[in-house]
Order: structure tokens, then sequence, then C-alpha cells
């Protein structure tokens, strides 16, 4: 028997949300028994999601809105992030040049390195002009 | 909801920034602040202290990338301490420690400062 749960919020896309959206993961994750250094990740890699949507895709723009899915069962939590802004271009991303970066004083990039390396698994779509990202965690 | 805190103080004649609560993209402008305040009056001996600090993303983080070569042009340098494991590994994920001074201790930054600028 595989139970699936599902929890759903829609917030505005400012940074002022930000704590709101990582309580609600972390309530979530807490609730069906993920560890706490799994929800750490979860968290952060939902807070650099939703932060990259309010700056980048809807360019601080407090008007719109950012949709986010929970979906957990027993193999894992699965988080999908749903925005109506511009795209990320997936071609441009390299991963981070520290040292160059700081001698630049570019502070991008970061954000897409840590989701990669806190979750399982990522992918980004782009359908009828929305950006969907999903994002999962294994329990195990 | 944890809000975000920073208090300034001296000690042996260094500045020391203690964060507080939770540094996210709403709350690096607070920090970004308090060191440009401090650039501004030629203080770059700075000690930033995490042992309250409960969370941090990488926006906070971006405010060291920005000011750290601002702060070692002029003979300083920014010192982290005291961070918890959870937040102390987001700064080793993005490859700090090899570039930052990051201490288990603020009496550690002390002697190294002491140190350096002895």
């Amino acid at each position: 028997m595989n139970n699936s749960f599902t929890y759903k919020k829609k917030v505005r896309a400012s940074t002022e949300n930000l704590s709101r959206i990582r309580a609600f993961v972390s309530e979530h994750a807490e609730k069906h028994g993920f560890s706490p250094n799994q929800i750490a990740d979860v968290r952060l890699a939902v807070d650099e999601a939703c932060t990259n949507i309010i700056k980048h895709a809807y360019k601080n723009d407090t008007n719109k809105e950012i949709s986010i899915e929970i979906e957990v069962n027993d193999q894992r939590l699965k988080i999908t992030i749903v925005d109506m802004g511009e795209s990320f271009d997936v071609k441009s991303y390299h991963k981070p040049n520290l040292k160059k970066q700081i001698q630049e004083k570019k502070r991008g990039g970061l954000g897409v390195h840590l989701m990669l390396n806190l979750m399982d698994d990522v992918t980004y779509q782009v359908k009828n002009k929305m950006n969907v990202l999903s994002m999962c965690k294994n329990r195990n | 909801m944890k809000t975000f805190k920073i208090n300034h103080r001296t000690k042996s004649g260094l500045e020391v920034l203690d964060l507080q609560g939770e540094l996210d993209a709403h709350t690096a402008s607070q920090l970004e602040e308090a060191l440009k305040n401090l650039i501004q009056d030629n203080k770059s001996n700075i000690i930033v202290n995490f042992r309250e600090l409960d969370y941090i993303a990488s926006a906070g983080l971006g405010v060291f990338m920005a000011y750290i070569e601002d702060v070692r042009s002029t003979g300083g340098d920014i010192k982290l301490t005291n961070m918890n494991d959870k937040v102390y590994n987001v700064f080793d994920l993005l490859g700090f420690p090899t570039l930052y001074d990051i201490l288990q201790d603020e009496m550690q930054a002390i002697e190294k400062f002491l140190n350096e600028n002895g």
C-alpha cells in the first residue's frame, strides 16, 4: 500500500514570504517523518528556488504568484514549484566559480548549485508559459 | 515567524557583528548595510559571529562575496565564526572554506587578527 499526500500553497512573489514558504515545507516534511537534515535540505532548496523566481522570473513584481505543491509518499517527498514569469535558460547555467566571482564581485548562480546538491532529483520544464520546477528528496 | 537581527560591538579593537535568526534574500540587505557602514568608516577587521544564526540561504553568502575584496584590499579581513553544522554545510557546499577564514570560535578569530596585524 503506497499512501500519497498532497499539500498546496500559493504565495505572492515577495521575499517577505520566504520564511512562510520555509515553514510550510518544514511542517509537512516533519509530519511525514523526514529527518532534521533532510528537512533542512528541502527547506533550503525551496527557498533558493523561490528566491530565483522572485528575483529573476518575476523581477521583484510582488503582484505575481508562486504555486507550491508538496507530494509525499512512502519513498520520497516531491516539491513542484510553478511560476508564470520569464523562463530560466538552463543552457546558460554554469557551476559557480567562487574565486572568480569574488574578484568580479558577482553573486549569482549559487542557488541552482545548492538545489542540485541538496536534492536527489531536480527537473525544470516550460509548459504553456508555465515554468515547472520539480525537486525530489528520497527517504533513504 | 523568526526575524533576523544584527548586533554590532567592538572587542580588542576589532568589529564584531553578531547575527541572529534567519538570513535569507529578504533579510540579507540588513547584513549588507551593516558591512557597508563598517567599510565606509574604514573599519576593515571584521568578525561575524554566527552563534545565534539558525539558517542561511545563498543570498546571505552573496553579501560576503560582494565585500570581501574591498575589505582585503585595505589590509583587513572578514572572519566568520561559531557556525552551527547546518549553516557551515551551506558555506561548505559552495566552496567557501578555501577562500574565507571560517573559525570555530570568536577567540580564534581575535587571535588570528592580532597575529596578522602585530
